[in-house]
């Protein structure tokens, strides 16, 4: 339609082949970040659900303090930038207080499973406080204990309202862990900013490579959450 | 004269400045079917919430089977009662709802079989084949593994009928169980309730606006009128040969 043949019939043969070298090229090297993105999400996401639980029951809890100092943890985290609790773990604290986290690969995990684990315990407390009162008077009804109502009856109703934003947090987790190459981890998009400042012209395919990366490790997740909406959709309808 | 199986003595209630029970004095033998009548916002729903405990009485004492339910002795002086004493006063009491609140994520047979076999621990198989035959009873044998909300109205109100059964209540308290349905399904759990007066021995205690219902198959009614009970006997007493002008009036608009 366009007529472009006559000038662009030769080019993309030529580009394509540099960009299929590129690719083959670059692919293997942020491979190696592979592990560390990996590893880094799955130990900060079993984090950041461990404290989502803990701070999340506790902010339902009957003591005032307890609930405070959950509050506190809560409001810290979502208040402030995950880069900046990553530096304050990281340089900060140990200059401070001499307390060292353990390797960077720790801090990491640390920084990214508190920090999402204080926006989740926000979904475990909404979760379970959105299940109908009358479930709860039902199951006193039928002289449930306090913990029998909240283990046969609220949890399981909860847990099922919280899954996809569970997913939700756990893809926003999987981003999250390129801050870690802040810190020295050597991860997909450490690898990636080393072959960039390597050849800058090749800028455009490493970073579009890069995203290629993350999006494949996105996948599962995303298909994981559409399924937790599924199952939220189903397991809580009016009794 | 047999004991009653619950004594309510001079209990009153209060939401904020709000008096909504001003002196309540009742008595319910064992197996005594009673029906309790009254405006809307009278109390009705509020006096069996207090004897289910879900909600606190203001003062007064509510004693079930000679036990007093919401005080318990603590070093010879009366105090309010801990979880552990409500639990074991309220496990004779049994309660249907209004909404159902039948757990969603449960079918119909778990429904009736988890407070059997986790609160009173007792034998699974042994629950499920009473659950199952209570079940059957109700009408609703053939929807054991449904979810709740595959039933209609009708059949979830007889599925919270059943859970309550299988926990073999002394006491069985019904609010208001009919109002939430559509007008063809009231016929059907009317009906299981009709049964249950009629071949069990617990006493329960019905909230209701199907008068003519109620007065079929009350024992005793109580009309309970700006906080207290203003009227109480047998239906025929209540209904032909009362002379409460307010309780003529209620009447009158129920029954046209
Ligand atoms: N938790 C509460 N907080 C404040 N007020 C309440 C509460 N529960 C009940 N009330 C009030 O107490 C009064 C009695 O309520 P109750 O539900 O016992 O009446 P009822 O006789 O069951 O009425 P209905 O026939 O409409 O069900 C009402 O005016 C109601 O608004
Ligand atoms: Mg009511």
């Amino acid at each position: 339609m366009f007529n472009l043949e006559f000038y662009s019939e030769p080019k993309p043969k030529l580009e394509g082949v540099i960009i299929m070298n590129a690719i083959i090229e670059i692919f293997p090297q942020l491979a190696r970040g592979l592990h560390v993105t990996i590893t880094v999400l799955l130990a900060s996401a079993i984090l950041a659900y461990l404290m989502a639980f803990i701070a999340g029951l506790c902010r339902l809890s009957g003591n005032i303090i307890i609930r405070k100092f959950t509050g506190f943890y809560v409001e810290v985290f979502r208040g402030t930038s995950l880069i900046v609790q990553l530096f304050w773990l990281y340089y900060a604290i140990p200059m401070l207080f001499g307390i060292q986290l353990g390797s960077n690969w720790w801090t990491g995990v640390i920084a990214i499973g508190l920090n999402y684990g204080a926006y989740l315990s926000e979904v475990v407390r909404g979760s379970i406080l959105s299940v109908a009162q009358g479930q709860s008077e039902a199951a006193t009804a039928l002289n449930m204990s306090r913990f029998q109502r909240m283990r046969l009856v609220i949890f399981p109703q909860a847990v099922r309202m919280m899954l996809p934003e569970f997913g939700n947090y756990t893809i926003q987790m999987l981003k999250g862990t390129s801050l870690v190459s802040l810190i020295g981890m050597t991860d997909i998009l450490y690898y990636g900013d080393i072959l960039r400042s390597s050849n800058l012209s090749q800028a455009p395919i490493v970073y579009l490579l890069v995203l290629v990366f993350y999006f494949i490790l996105a996948l599962p997740l995303i298909w994981l959450t559409r399924k937790g909406e599924h199952i939220s959709k189903k397991g809580v309808a009016n009794g | 004269m047999t004991e009653p199986i619950v004594r309510f003595q001079d209990v009153h209630k209060s939401f904020g400045d709000f008096d909504v029970l001003k002196g309540i004095n009742l008595d319910i033998k064992p197996a005594e079917k009673v029906a309790v009548i009254g405006p809307s916002g009278s109390g009705k729903t509020t006096i069996i919430r207090m004897l289910m405990t879900l909600e606190e009485p203001s003062s007064g004492d509510i004693i079930v089977d000679g036990k007093n339910l919401w005080k318990m002795k603590k070093k010879e002086k009366m105090v309010k009662a801990n979880e552990k004493h409500l639990r074991e006063v309220r496990g004779d009491i049994g309660m249907v709802f209004q909404h159902f609140n039948l757990f969603p994520h449960m079918t119909i047979l778990e429904n009736c079989m988890t407070a059997p076999i986790h609160v009173k621990k007792e034998n699974k198989e042994e629950v499920r084949d009473r659950s199952v035959k209570m079940l059957e009873r109700v009408g609703l044998g053939d929807k054991l593994d449904s979810y709740p909300n595959q039933l209609s109205g009708g059949q979830k109100q007889r599925v919270a009928m059943a859970r309550a059964l299988v926990m073999r209540p002394k006491i069985m308290l019904f609010d208001e169980v009919t109002s939430a349905l559509d007008p063809e399904l009231v016929g059907e759990v009317l009906e299981v309730i009709r049964d249950l007066a009629k071949h069990e021995d617990m006493a329960m205690v019905l909230v209701t606006h199907e008068m003519d219902f109620a007065l079929d198959i009350a024992d005793k009614v109580l009309f309970l009128d700006e906080g207290v009970i203003a009227e109480q006997g047998t239906a025929s007493e209540v209904i032909e040969h009362s002379e409460n002008e307010r309780l003529q009036g209620f009447l009158r608009r129920f029954r046209g």
